[in-house]
C-alpha cells in the first residue's frame, strides 16, 4: 500500500515543516477534519468487506494515529517556541530601583521611656502621670519647699500670670516630683510608681534645654530604707544598660523633699573617647558621673500627701530621660532632640519593631 | 565654694593627702567639683641660680647663661630676658616640664646654634600673674635646687559645691568640722581674741525691725589706715577662693566670711549721721549699692539706715555712699542677724545675688555674733591699725537650740545600715550636737537644716559612710510581673509604632510656641501664656501639635528635604476647671512636599494631598481601636485648614476623633512654608475605649458557605452629592444581602450632563444558606436603585 505510505510521509513532512499554530491547525483540518483526507479514508472502511476491513483498518488507523501524534507534538513544540520568544521579549532591567517605601522611626526619648516602663513593670512599678501645667503647691510647697525656700529660686521656674481658684500660682512643672504627691494622695500607700514626662526649666545652653524629660520613681511601703533605694537603682541601671558591671557611688546631698538625700554617681570608662558606663569609677581610666538625685521621702512630704510617716517610709528619685538616652545610644547634642530633623531621626531613631521586651533585652542594638 | 588646702589646715590638723581629703569631702556630702593643684602645673620647674651670662654669638637680644640647678654640672640655657644676669636667682624649667601658660613641653634644643637645656621663666609663663617684662627674680635666700612648687608653697585649691541646707559649711571652718567628724583629722576651731575696747561705741545702734533684723551688734574702730593693701596671707586666701582683693578693710570682712561663713559690713563713720538703725525701708526709697546699681526698695525690706538715708540692704549688699574708701579713718563694724526668709524674698524681688545673701538666706550661726565681731576687729586692727571701742548690741539673735528626741534604731530603719549606738553618739558629738543619755539631741543653732530625727539619721549615715549601706532587694510579688501600663499608655505606644511603621518620623517639639503661632490655632483667651518665657518664640503653650511640626518641616525643607513626614504624640494645653489646666493627649501628623519622588516608572514626583491625610487619620484611628467603619466624614476641621479640602472624622455628630486635610494657604503663609502641606490631628481622649469584656477569645469563626457575588451600578448624581451619602444609601438598601459597597469610579465631563457626575459603585452581595436566584438579585438591584434615587441618583443607561 504505497499510497498510504506516501500519504504518511507527505503528511508528516508537511507537519514538520509547519511554522506556526494557524498553519498547523489548517493541516489538522486538511488531514483529520470532517472533510479531511485521512478522515475520508476512514469513511472508506464502511464500504469494505469484513476481510478487507480487517487488513485495511489497522493501517488507516495507524496513519491517523501517527498524524494526530505528529500534530500534537508539533503543537507543543510551537507553543514552547512561542513562550520562549515571549519571555525573551519580556526581559526587565532589575537593576532599576523598586518603588521606595518611606521608613519611619520612633524618637529615642519614646524608646527609652518604653524601656523604662518595661524594666520597672518587672519590679512592680506602675506608670503615673500628672499635669505639666502645675500649681506651686504641688510643685513646691507639698515637696517641702515653702514660699521662701532658697531651693525654689534654684529651679529656674517658668511662671504663668494665672492663679487657680485656690489662689495657687500656676507654673510649668520643674520636675516630675509633683506626680508623687498626686499619686500618693489618690492611691495612698503602699505604692510603687514611675512618672515619666516633660519638665521645664528656664535654662538654655549647650547642655540644657528649657524643656526636657524626667522619670520620677517612688516606693512607699512599710520598712523601706536606703538599702532598698540602692538596690533598686543598681538593678534598674544594670537592666537598662544590660551590663553587670554597673557600679554606683552614693553621695550625701540635699533635696528638700528627701531626708536623707543621696546623689548617685555611676562609674564610667573611656572607650575610644566615649564615656561608657560600667566599672568602678575609681579604677584607672575610669571616672564618676553624676546621674541622678534621690533619697528617703521627707516625712513632711508624706504628711502633705496624706500618708502616715510613722507607718510608712519610702524613697524617690528623679532621672533625666534624655540624658539616659544619650548615654546609652551615643547622642552628644541635647538640642537636636527637639529639632525634628529628619536626618537625625533616620540616624538615631528606632524601628517600630524595636518594641522593648525583657525576653529580647530592652535595648535596641546598633 | 573655693578654698585652699592651706586655709583648710588653719582649722584642721591632718596628714591626709589631697586625694584623701577630696574623697572624704565627696563621701560626707560636699561634692568636689574640681581641684586645682598648682604643684601639678609647676612640676619640673625649680629654683636656679644664674652663674654667668654672656652674649649669644649670633643674636643681639639673646644671652647664653650658665645655670646652677642644685645638682650636677651647671646647665647651659639660652635666654632672651633683659633682666637675666649673673648672680640672680630665678625659676628654671627643665626639659620635660610643660609651660603652664601655653602647654608647650620644654626640650633640649639648639637656639641659633647654641645648645639650650631649659627655660628661665616669667611670671606669666607660670600663670602666676600678668607680668612678662622679664624672668622671675627670686630673693637671695631662695634655696637653689628646690622644686619651685615647694618653694612657692602654692597651695592646692578645692572647688566644693555646698548644698543649700548647709550654710554652716559656707566657711572653711565649717568644712573642717565636718571633715574632722568624717575621720580626716582634728578640728581646730578658730581662736577668738579678747578685744579690750576703749569707751562706748560712739554711734548709736538700734533695731526697729526685730522681725527682719532680730540682732544688730557693732563697734567703731578709730584711726584705721586703709591706704595699704591687705597682707599677703589674706590676699592669698581670697585669691584662692576666687575673690579679688579690694581694700584692706573690705578684704578683712571677706576673709571673715570665707573663713567662718559670717558676713559683716564696714561703714565709713564720716559718712554717717545720727543713729544707725535696722528698720523697714519706706516704699520707693532708693539706694546706690556697691555694685554701682540703684535699687528701689519697698516696706517689706529690712535696711540699715541713718538719719540721712539707707546705707545697706540688710544682709544683701552695702551702699556705695558709706562704703570704706582709701580715705576712711573711722569705721563702724556691723554684725547682724537677719531673718533668712525675708532676705530671700528681698533678694528675689530685687534680683540681687551676693555672697552675703547666699549665707543669710540659708541661715548663719546665730551664736557667732560676738565672736565674729571680735575676729573682725582683730583682723582690722592687725591690718589697718586703729583703736576699737566697746561693742554696742541691739536686739537678740535666736540662739535657742532645737532639741530632737532621737531613736538610734531609726538609723537602721531609714538608713538601712547598722551603726553602733556609741558610734552614732560619737558622730553627732563631733558634729557639735549634744547627745543626752536619753538620746535627747541638742542641735547646734548653726544647723538650720535639722528639723527632726530623719536629719540626724542623715548625719550619722553620711559620716559613717553611704558606701556601707548594702543593697537590699525590694520585696517582689509572687509569679510573673503583672501588666502595669495604663490604657492611655497602651494607646500611645500602639499609635507611635503604627505611625512609625507607616513611614512617619517621630518628632518631639517644644510645648511652647510664639504667641502668634499659637493664636493662629486657638482663641487667645484659651491659651496659657508664660509670664517669663525664655524667648518670645517660646511663650504660649501649644493648642495644637501642627504648628511645632510645621516649623520642624520647614526646617527640613530648608535643609533640602524634598518631602517630610513627621508625627508627634504629646499634649495640647487648654484652660481647665478651677483654674487648672486641661491637657489633651494628641497625635499630630504633618506631611509636606513630595509623597513619592520622580521615578523611572511613574514619572513625575507626586505631592501629598488631602487623601494622604485621610489615609493616615483612618489608619491611625484603626490602630487605636476606633470603630473606623462607623465614622462620619464631616466638615469644620478648622480655619487653619483648606475649607474645601479638609474634614473631621466623627463618631456621632459631636464626638470629633480627628481632623485632617490640606492646610489653608493662609496658614502656610503665616508659617512661611511652601505647600502643599497636609496635616492630621487625632484626639486621643475622644477615642472610645474598646467595647467588650476583658477576654481574649474572638467570636467564633463562621465563614460564609457560599461565594459572594458583585454587581456594579453607575449612577448619575448631583455634582455636589457626597459620595459617602450615596454609598450609605446603597448599603442600607438591603442590610442582609449587601455586605459592602465601594466607589470605584467617579467621572464628570464629556457625556455627563452639566451639574452632574457619574459615580460607579461596586456592591458585594453575600448569599446566606442558598444562592441568590435571578429574581432575588433583580429585587436587590431594584432596592439599590430606589435607595440611590432618594439621594437624587439615577442609574446610567
Amino acid at each position: 500500500m504505497t499510497d498510504l505510505a506516501n500519504m504518511r510521509d507527505t503528511a508528516l513532512a508537511r507537519i514538520d515543516d509547519t511554522g506556526d499554530a494557524a498553519a498547523l491547525e489548517a493541516l489538522r483540518v486538511e488531514f483529520l477534519g470532517k472533510q479531511g483526507s485521512i478522515s475520508g479514508l476512514m469513511k472508506t472502511l464502511g464500504k469494505m468487506t469484513p476481510e478487507e476491513r480487517q487488513t485495511e483498518a489497522p493501517k488507516i488507523q495507524s496513519l491517523r494515529g501517527d498524524v494526530a501524534d505528529a500534530i500534537a507534538a508539533k503543537k507543543e513544540q510551537l507553543e514552547e517556541a512561542e513562550l520562549e520568544a515571549r519571555l525573551a521579549s519580556e526581559v526587565l532591567d532589575l537593576t532599576l530601583p523598586a518603588p521606595a517605601t518611606p521608613k519611619g522611626s520612633v524618637h529615642p526619648v519614646s524608646q527609652v521611656m518604653d524601656e523604662l516602663a518595661e524594666i520597672f513593670a518587672d519590679l512592680g512599678f506602675t506608670v503615673a502621670t500628672g499635669p505639666e501645667i502645675e500649681d506651686d503647691w504641688h510643685n513646691f510647697t507639698a515637696l517641702n519647699m515653702a514660699e521662701t525656700h532658697p531651693a525654689r529660686a534654684m529651679h529656674d521656674t517658668f511662671y504663668f500670670p494665672d492663679v487657680d481658684t485656690d489662689g495657687r500660682r500656676m507654673l510649668l512643672r520643674t520636675h516630675t516630683s509633683p506626680v508623687q504627691i498626686r499619686s500618693m494622695a489618690e492611691q495612698g500607700a503602699p505604692i510603687r510608681i514611675i512618672a515619666p514626662g516633660r519638665v521645664y526649666r528656664s535654662d538654655s545652653d549647650a547642655t540644657h534645654t528649657p524643656m526636657f524629660h524626667q522619670v520620677e520613681g517612688l516606693v512607699i511601703d512599710k520598712g523601706i530604707h536606703l538599702g532598698h533605694l540602692k538596690w533598686t537603682l543598681e538593678t534598674f541601671l544594670k537592666a537598662f544598660f544590660e551590663r553587670d558591671d554597673i557600679v554606683l557611688r552614693l553621695r550625701p546631698s540635699y533635696f528638700p523633699f528627701t531626708e536623707p538625700s543621696v546623689e548617685v554617681d555611676v562609674g564610667w570608662q573611656d572607650v575610644n573617647g566615649r564615656r561608657v558606663l560600667g566599672g568602678d569609677g575609681d579604677a584607672p581610666g575610669h571616672g564618676w558621673m553624676e546621674l541622678l538625685g534621690s533619697g528617703m521621702v521627707n516625712r513632711r512630704v508624706l504628711e502633705f500627701a496624706g500618708v502616715d510617716p510613722d507607718v510608712y517610709s519610702g524613697f524617690a528619685w528623679g532621672l533625666g530621660v534624655d540624658r539616659l538616652a544619650m548615654l546609652k545610644y551615643g547622642m552628644d547634642d541635647l538640642r537636636a532632640f527637639f529639632d525634628g530633623d529628619y536626618r537625625w531621626a533616620e540616624h538615631y531613631g528606632f524601628s517600630p519593631f524595636d518594641q522593648p521586651t525583657l525576653s529580647a533585652g530592652v535595648g535596641a542594638r546598633a | 565654694m573655693k578654698f585652699s588646702l592651706e586655709w583648710l589646715k588653719h582649722f584642721l590638723d591632718t596628714d591626709a593627702s589631697l586625694a584623701e581629703i577630696a574623697a572624704a569631702l565627696n563621701r560626707i556630702g560636699h561634692e568636689v567639683e574640681g581641684i586645682e593643684d598648682p604643684a601639678d602645673k609647676l612640676a619640673g620647674f625649680r629654683v636656679a641660680k644664674v652663674l654667668t651670662a654672656e652674649k649669644h654669638p649670633d643674636a643681639d637680644k639673646l644671652q647664653v647663661l650658665s645655670v646652677d640647678t642644685g645638682d650636677g654640672e651647671p646647665l647651659q640655657v639660652v635666654c632672651g630676658a633683659p633682666n637675666a644676669r649673673s648672680g640672680m636667682k630665678g625659676v628654671l624649667g627643665l626639659p620635660g616640664a610643660v609651660v603652664p601658660a601655653n602647654g608647650m613641653e620644654l626640650r633640649k634644643s639648639a637656639i641659633r646654634g647654641v645648645e639650650s637645656n631649659g627655660m628661665m621663666c616669667s611670671v606669666r609663663e607660670l600663670e602666676l600673674g600678668d607680668e612678662h617684662d622679664g624672668i622671675i627674680e627670686l630673693p637671695e635666700d631662695a634655696p637653689v635646687g628646690e622644686s619651685f612648687a615647694d618653694y612657692s608653697d602654692a597651695s592646692p585649691v578645692f572647688d566644693v559645691a555646698i548644698t543649700p541646707n548647709r550654710p554652716d559649711c559656707m566657711g572653711v571652718m565649717g568644712i573642717a568640722r565636718d571633715l574632722a567628724a568624717g575621720g580626716l583629722g582634728t578640728f581646730k576651731p578658730v581662736e577668738v581674741p579678747t578685744i579690750d575696747g576703749e569707751g562706748p561705741c560712739p554711734v548709736e545702734i538700734r533695731t526697729d525691725d526685730p522681725e527682719g533684723c532680730p540682732a544688730f551688734y557693732g563697734r567703731v574702730i578709730r584711726g584705721v589706715d586703709n591706704t595699704k593693701p591687705s597682707p599677703e596671707w589674706i590676699q592669698r586666701g581670697l585669691k584662692a577662693a576666687g575673690q579679688r582683693p579690694i581694700s584692706a578693710l573690705v578684704d578683712c570682712t571677706n576673709y571673715l566670711m570665707l573663713a567662718c561663713g559670717r558676713p559683716a559690713h564696714v561703714y565709713d563713720v564720716a559718712k554717717l549721721s545720727g543713729p544707725v538703725v535696722a528698720r523697714r525701708a519706706q516704699d520707693g526709697e532708693t539706694i546706690g549699692a556697691l555694685n554701682e546699681k540703684t535699687y528701689t526698695l519697698d516696706d517689706t525690706m529690712t535696711v540699715i539706715a541713718d538719719d540721712a538715708g539707707v546705707h545697706d540692704i540688710g544682709g544683701i549688699m552695702g551702699g556705695e555712699h558709706s562704703g570704706a574708701t582709701e580715705g576712711t579713718t573711722d569705721v563702724l563694724l556691723e554684725i547682724a542677724y537677719f531673718d533668712p526668709e525675708r532676705i530671700g524674698v528681698t533678694g528675689r524681688k530685687l534680683g540681687l545675688a551676693s555672697d552675703a545673701r547666699t549665707r543669710f538666706e540659708r541661715g548663719v550661726d546665730p551664736t557667732f555674733l560676738d565672736d565674729g565681731l571680735a575676729l573682725l576687729t582683730d583682723l582690722i586692727v592687725q591690718t589697718c591699725g586703729g583703736a576699737p571701742t566697746e561693742v554696742a548690741r541691739a536686739g537678740k539673735p535666736p540662739v535657742e537650740p532645737m532639741v530632737v528626741p532621737f531613736d538610734p534604731a531609726l538609723t537602721s530603719r531609714l538608713g538601712g545600715v547598722d551603726v553602733a549606738e556609741d558610734e552614732q553618739r560619737r558622730i553627732l558629738t563631733e558634729l557639735d550636737f549634744k547627745v543626752g543619755p536619753d538620746w535627747q539631741v541638742t542641735c547646734p543653732p548653726r544647723r538650720h537644716d535639722i528639723e527632726g530625727p530623719a536629719d540626724l539619721v542623715e548625719e550619722v549615715v553620711r559620716i559613717h559612710g553611704l558606701d556601707k549601706v548594702a543593697s537590699v532587694a525590694l520585696p517582689r510579688a509572687d509569679g510573673v510581673a503583672q501588666p502595669t501600663a495604663s490604657p492611655l499608655q497602651k494607646l500611645e505606644r500602639k499609635l507611635r509604632r503604627a505611625a512609625a511603621a507607616r513611614g512617619l518620623n517621630e518628632a518631639v517639639t517644644w510645648s511652647f510656641l510664639p504667641t502668634a503661632d499659637a493664636e493662629h490655632f486657638a482663641d487667645g483667651a484659651q491659651l496659657w501664656v508664660l509670664d517669663n518665657p525664655i524667648s518670645e518664640d517660646m511663650k504660649a503653650m501649644r493648642p495644637s501639635l501642627i504648628p511645632g511640626l510645621l516649623a520642624a518641616a520647614k526646617r527640613n525643607a530648608d535643609r533640602g528635604a524634598p518631602g517630610t513626614r513627621l508625627f508627634e504624640i504629646g499634649r495640647r494645653y487648654f484652660r481647665g476647671k478651677n483654674g487648672s489646666s486641661d491637657e489633651k493627649p494628641t497625635l499630630g501628623v504633618v506631611l509636606v512636599g513630595e509623597k513619592t519622588p520622580r521615578g523611572w516608572a511613574q514619572g513625575k514626583a507626586s505631592q501629598f494631598d488631602a487623601f494622604d491625610a485621610k489615609a493616615e487619620a483612618l489608619a491611625l484611628l484603626e490602630a487605636a481601636g476606633a470603630p473606623v467603619d462607623n465614622l462620619m466624614v464631616m466638615s469644620e476641621a478648622g480655619d487653619q485648614f483648606h475649607p474645601g479640602q479638609s474634614a473631621t472624622l466623627r463618631l456621632g455628630p459631636k464626638n470629633v476623633l480627628a481632623r485632617f486635610g490640606a492646610l489653608h494657604p493662609k496658614t502656610l503663609k503665616a508659617f512661611d512654608v511652601d505647600g502643599p502641606v497636609v496635616a492630621v490631628e487625632v484626639f486621643l481622649d475622644s477615642i472610645p475605649a474598646k467595647k467588650g469584656g476583658s477576654g481574649f477569645a474572638r467570636p467564633t469563626y463562621t465563614p460564609p458557605a457560599l461565594q459572594a457575588i458583585t454587581r456594579d451600578f453607575a449612577f448619575l448624581v448631583p455634582a455636589d452629592l457626597a459620595a459617602a451619602d450615596l454609598v450609605r444609601a446603597v448599603r442600607g438598601a438591603d442590610k442582609q444581602a449587601i455586605v459592602s459597597a465601594r466607589v470605584f469610579d467617579v467621572f464628570a465631563g464629556q457625556g455627563v450632563p452639566e451639574g452632574k457626575k457619574s459615580v460607579a459603585v461596586e456592591v458585594v452581595l453575600q448569599p446566606g444558606e442558598k444562592s441568590f436566584t435571578d429574581e432575588e438579585i433583580k429585587a436587590i438591584s431594584d432596592k439599590v436603585i430606589a435607595a440611590a434615587a432618594k439621594q437624587g441618583a439615577e442609574l446610567r443607561g
